[in-house]
């Protein structure tokens, strides 16, 4: 039977440690709500979200309850809208049409971020596609709880050029369409290469294709229990220090397993992965970049960084992948900027730099993630910020994203807030040198000598 | 069988258990194992209790504890038993 000294070890890694379960996040397919007309697959798709998520909210504050670990998010993810739209929107404003029926969808319902205003582009795009990347400003500029994926490559089928170079575009656009509120349309609004079907995080979460009608997944969080732990096994060698982490990431993995059997099990839905990942929040404390430091480093970003990165994301993986019946989604540790006070530290200290954390991204999930960078950055300079993250994903067949805010009206020096959990960040500056002739080649990179196992 | 793990944590002071133990009884919640301690002056006790047979629901519980607690002055908590098992047993 359980032990007293066990009970207060798991409550006090909720209470002082801020231990929670990130995400519920229940995947919604809505290739059956296309119809030739928009106002019908609005309806449709409004109908069938309201109805498939109505007590995804009470049910997850249900569970927080009783077994006394928060659960901080409800979301839901949906089949990529470029399929979904193809058949009824010949403009772009009619895409922003369908993205206004999920923000009502999602004010509704009452969660907290609607992902899948998505197109998957990574070999080429179709009309659709296109109308709906050429829609995204507007659509983030006049919907609140909507997130925004493109994937532009992949290891199989290499890099669309042509995508990477509208969406530096689109991401320029984004920033301009939301200057009033801090460009925090671009927050909403993330590109990447080789995007998983079960994600459950944003800006990036999907509902792919490959999936069931619908499914429940759920991301689990805790670089501050991490952290704790490792508090104490300063200055003893590796072998402790990974059998630590591993050790803390089963238990934080074993508590997203039993919310999401549970969430499973309350909305009759089946249950789909648990992403291991390990999420910051602006919360001191709940740091990845604090990891970092703890395992011995002065400032995240100093040298070996990277390798304490890489060593921290695999014991993640290892403690993890047997805590769970199935894993997916990302499943790694994140590391973005503005919602990390160490990283936000970091930065402010000159130890941080974005060529820094493109290096960090090759070993870790996602990439270039929540970072603010000066108004008046090109366009053709944001795209290829996007093709070299791509070409990390694609050459190391990995997930890899990036996520920038141009905003407008500031520069380097200045610090721009988002608030919540996007919290805020000061802005980086960004290589200025051209690379447009590079951008504007158009066409695709082709699929890397290794994606050719058949 | 339904398990709880109901948790009190604070200061120490006459008759945490027998007021706690009293409530127990009251909504039929059967206690199946109890230990305490003291940890640096703070009163620490942990009770798994069987809830098959309660006469309210445990959100209702949970939230008559936390009025007791307030009460006496120390934190009262209940929880799944799952999730104790979940992290900690194979």
């Amino acid at each position: 039977m359980i032990n007293i000294s066990e009970v207060n070890e798991t409550n006090n890694m909720v209470e002082k440690e801020n231990l929670d379960v990130r995400t519920i996040t229940m995947g919604i397919n809505l290739l059956s709500c296309a119809d030739s007309d928009l106002k019908v697959t609005c309806d449709n798709i409004y109908n069938k979200i309201t109805s498939l998520a109505k007590n995804l909210v009470s049910t997850g504050e249900e569970i927080a309850r009783e077994f006394g670990v928060p659960i901080v998010n409800k979301r839901i993810s949906l089949t990529p809208i470029a399929l979904v739209g193809s058949a009824c929107c010949k403009t772009p404003d009619d895409y922003v049409e369908i993205c206004k029926t999920l923000d009502k969808a999602a004010h509704e319902v009452g969660v907290n971020f609607i992902g899948g205003y998505s197109a998957i582009v990574s070999k080429g795009m179709t009309k659709s596609d296109e109308l709906l990347i050429r829609s995204i400003p507007k659509a983030m500029a006049s919907t609140e709880l909507i997130c925004s994926s493109i994937n532009v490559g992949s290891t199989k089928t290499g890099i669309n050029m042509d995508a990477v170079k509208l969406m530096g575009e689109m991401v320029k656009e984004t920033a301009e369409a939301t200057k009033d509120q801090d460009s925090i349309g671009c927050a909403k609004l993330v590109v990447l290469c080789n995007a998983p079907d079960d994600n459950p995080f944003m800006a990036g979460a999907f509902h792919g294709v490959s999936e069931s009608d619908a499914i429940i997944n759920v991301g689990v969080s805790g670089p501050g229990v991490v952290k704790y732990a490792l508090e104490s096994v300063k200055g003893e060698d590796f072998e402790v220090l990974c059998e630590t982490i591993k050790k803390t990431a089963f238990k934080i993995t074993r508590v997203g397993q039993l919310v999401a059997q549970e969430a499973s099990k309350r909305l009759g839905i089946p249950f789909g992965i648990i992403d291991l990942s390990l999420a910051p929040t602006p919360a001191i404390g709940d740091s990845v970049a604090d990891i970092l430091e703890l395992i011995g480093l002065e400032k995240a970003g100093a040298p070996g960084t990277t390798a304490a990165l890489a060593l921290l994301n695999d014991q993640v993986k290892k403690g993890g992948i047997m805590a769970s019946s199935y894993v997916g989604g990302l499943s790694g540790a994140f590391i973005p900027v503005s919602e990390d006070q160490g990283m936000i530290n970091a930065v402010n200290a000159g130890s941080l730099t974005i060529e820094k954390l493109e290096a960090m991204t090759c070993v870790c999930s996602v990439g270039l993630d929540m970072i603010a960078i000066p108004g008046d950055t090109k366009a053709t300079t944001i795209s290829g910020i996007i093709a070299d993250e791509s070409a990390i994903g694609m050459i190391n067949q990995k997930t890899t994203a990036v996520r920038v805010i141009p905003v407008i009206g500031k520069s380097v020096g200045d610090t721009v807030e988002f608030g919540g959990l996007l919290g805020y960040a000061p802005i980086m500056p960004v290589n200025s040198f051209d690379c447009s002739a590079f951008v504007n080649r158009g066409g695709r990179i082709p699929a890397p000598i290794h994606s050719f196992k058949n | 069988m339904k398990k709880c793990v109901i948790t009190v944590v604070g200061k120490d002071t006459v008759g945490i258990i027998a007021k706690v133990c009293t409530f127990l009884a009251e909504r039929n919640v059967n206690i199946l194992d109890i230990s305490q301690t003291i940890v640096s002056g703070y009163f620490n006790m942990m009770m798994i209790v069987n809830i098959d047979d309660i006469s309210s629901s445990i959100a209702d519980i949970d939230d008559e504890l936390d009025k007791l607690g307030k009460e006496i002055g120390v934190v009262i908590k209940c929880q799944r038993e799952e999730i104790f098992d979940m992290m900690h047993r194979i």
